[in-house]
């Protein structure tokens, strides 16, 4: 994985002494919340409900032992025991003192982490495929391009103030796990015919209160020039996104409403006065940062197979476990492994200390020290040999972490919503956490087959609600929570921002409803390979109403 | 009715205005009864959070229950309280301070 050279480190250093200087000044009442509100922001500080937060940057998701260590200690010393993974594959603290942060940030400098633009309208972290650098489908890894735009955008001056915040997703293979396409710029690293590495360039996807999928501007720019079409991309957006209304600064805004057609015009013509100057990325630069990622040394391990197979029949959930949490991966003795994070009525995304630590352990010993975050709040292991599965899972299994639910209803993404979140208008974690209890048979769950639930607690849609295929979202009526629901959203390939169905639910409605559009679902399906998101764009939303809501037609 | 809510500046944690102080919980908060109540208030937070001692100061409507003060919207019920997930987490981990 990448590696700080010596002005990455400077500059984190800097950067922390910079920062504790401010919060020092802060708290002597130097300068005011009005003048530190925008520094502290730029720091990954927030102000939440009970206390102040603080989301750190795990770049592309990608982490190593030492890191998540970190991490842990983090947990325990500074906060209250756990750490929260977000759907940007970082991870945030809930509860750190303001006058703790100097301390905090200097123990993530000495692991080459940081809190620097993880907030901001500036470009957020830049997010990939969590299976990354281990995908059996990849073209290749994008993880790479992924560092170059994060140095390229680290404290840019010319983007650190943009109308609003900017997000960036790049994938390397056909199948996007990614979601890029809800993403300010989408990124799908291919191959042209000639064999060459370049990219599909979507611009304009985005959730919140106006949800769009991203539409592509370019089928194939070279390596080679991405920095100088990003630049353009954001140049264009820079001059003419709005500033008078933070609800239609995005891109996804301007794209609409100047057109695609027109924007990319404006993009290219950009692009002929950047595209031969200095941002044009040397060959050698490239394959030089590619180098810092080049996969750990895969020996062979052929007697995986036969461990494997002897150890299904020695364990049922050892098996479950493999078949829905273990992904192919491009070495045949290998495998990537989802560390799940929704065990059933846990609170999704979050772990604790004590769990960080002991997954560094089992990454250390048994996954060349390497992990991910990814944007469905899980963990993953990306590289263990099949050989080893059976320990991995073992270790798992004593930690708490071994659940099988990864692509189930009870993988489900959530924000924080009310429970923490000052901009929620409902809670979000224990909607998720009644709905994982209510599906807790995995039995029932693997019968139900792949459903991506997410929920959000307000109209922001952290919690991607947007692109579930069915999504939640929580809001406030008449003093009371209140969860509308929506159908066929999807965040892959073939992103599509769902429909809402109805009137809402009461909180002690949704679970009830949400049972029922599930065994509709069942009910209809042409057999069990049709999955839900494929069963309800074939049918459409009236099945669904009718089960929803029929009765209360037939009353009126 | 209201209360004087914020955040203190040191730690974030949220506080109530009560007894010519900052206190941690909710339940003996001073009560506003009219506009010249809340005025003064507004006018204490006010003058707090330019000494630098909160943030985000806010009057919030509440109603006394047995002699204690809770909130009326739920998010501020869910500040008073803590996370409706971790009963082991916030005021409600230590519901000898709230009796207080």
């Amino acid at each position: 994985m990448y590696r700080y050279d010596e002005f990455d480190q400077d500059f984190v250093q800097a950067r922390v002494a910079e920062f504790s200087d401010q919060v020092q000044r802060r708290l002597a009442g130097e300068i005011t919340e009005d003048q530190f509100r925008p520094l502290r922001l730029m720091n990954g500080v927030y102000l939440q409900l009970h206390a102040y937060m603080l989301r750190i940057a795990v770049p592309y998701g990608t982490l190593n032992s030492q890191q998540l260590r970190m991490l842990g200690h983090i947990a325990r010393k500074y906060d209250k025991g756990y750490g929260h993974f977000t759907t940007r594959q970082n991870i945030q603290f809930n509860w750190p003192a303001l006058s703790d942060i100097p301390a905090i940030l200097a123990d993530l400098a000495s692991v080459e982490m940081h809190a620097i633009q993880t907030s901001g309208n500036c470009i957020r972290n830049v997010t990939a495929d969590h299976f990354a650098g281990a995908a059996a489908d990849e073209v290749a890894d994008p993880r790479p391009y992924a560092e170059i735009l994060r140095q390229w955008s680290s404290v840019h001056p010319e983007f650190s103030f943009l109308p609003r915040k900017f997000k960036i997703a790049v994938t390397g293979a056909e199948r996007d796990r990614a979601a890029i396409q809800t993403h300010d710029i989408g990124l799908h690293l291919k191959k042209n015919a000639a064999g060459e590495l370049g990219f599909a360039v979507y611009v304009g996807g985005g959730q919140g209160r106006t949800p769009m999928v991203a539409k592509k501007i370019r089928d194939f720019l070279p390596e080679a020039d991405l920095l100088s079409y990003c630049t353009a991309i954001l140049r264009v957006y820079n001059l003419y996104g709005r500033r008078d209304n933070k609800y239609k600064a995005r891109i996804k805004i301007l794209v609409h409403e100047t057109g695609v057609e027109e924007i990319t015009r404006q993009i290219e013509a950009e692009w002929q006065e950047l595209k031969d100057a200095e941002l044009k990325l040397p060959e050698a630069d490239i394959r030089a940062i590619d180098a810092y990622f080049a996969p750990p040394r895969l020996t062979a391990r052929p007697e995986g197979d036969a461990a494997v197979k002897l150890a299904r029949l020695d364990s049922k959930s050892f098996s479950e476990w493999l078949d829905q949490n273990v992904v192919t991966h491009r070495h045949p003795d290998y495998a990537a492994v989802t560390i799940s994070l929704k065990g059933i009525g846990e609170v999704p995304g979050d772990a604790s200390d004590s769990q960080m630590e002991a997954v560094a352990d089992i990454a250390e010993k048994y996954a060349f020290d390497e992990l991910r975050v990814s944007h469905e709040q899980n963990l993953i292991l990306p590289h263990v040999a099949r050989a080893d599965l059976k320990a991995v899972y073992d270790a798992l299994v004593d930690i708490g972490l071994a659940t099988a639910n990864s692509n189930l209803i009870s993988d489900i993404i959530s924000c924080p919503g009310l429970d923490y979140c000052a901009l929620a208008t409902a809670r979000s974690i224990p909607v998720a956490q009644e709905i994982s209890q209510r599906f807790a048979s995995l039995e029932r769950q693997r019968e139900i087959g792949e459903l991506k639930l997410k929920i959000s607690g307000c109209i922001n849609a952290c919690g991607h609600h947007h692109v579930g295929h069915i999504g939640i979202l929580g809001v406030e009526k008449k003093g009371a929570e209140l969860y509308q629901v929506t159908l066929g959203g999807s965040a892959d390939e073939n992103t599509s921002v769902g429909e809402i169905i109805g009137r809402g639910f009461s909180s002690e409605e949704i679970t009830d409803a949400i049972e029922q559009i599930v065994e509709t679902y069942l009910g209809l399906r042409l057999d069990p390979s049709e999955r839900f998101i494929d069963a309800y764009r074939r049918v459409g939303p009236a099945p669904f109403k009718e089960a929803l809501y029929a009765g209360e037609t037939k009353a009126a | 009715m209201k209360v004087l809510t914020a955040n203190r500046l040191t730690d974030g944690i949220a506080v109530w205005y009560a007894d010519g102080g900052w206190a941690e919980t909710i339940a003996n908060a001073d009560l506003a009864h009219d506009k010249a109540a809340e005025d003064r208030l507004e006018a204490i937070g006010a003058a707090a959070f330019a000494n630098n001692e909160v943030v985000d100061v806010n009057l919030i409507d509440v109603t006394v229950v047995d002699g204690v003060v809770e909130a009326v919207r739920l998010r501020e019920k869910i500040r008073a309280a803590g996370p409706t997930i971790r009963g082991d987490l916030g005021k409600q981990a230590h519901p000898e301070t709230i009796r207080a």
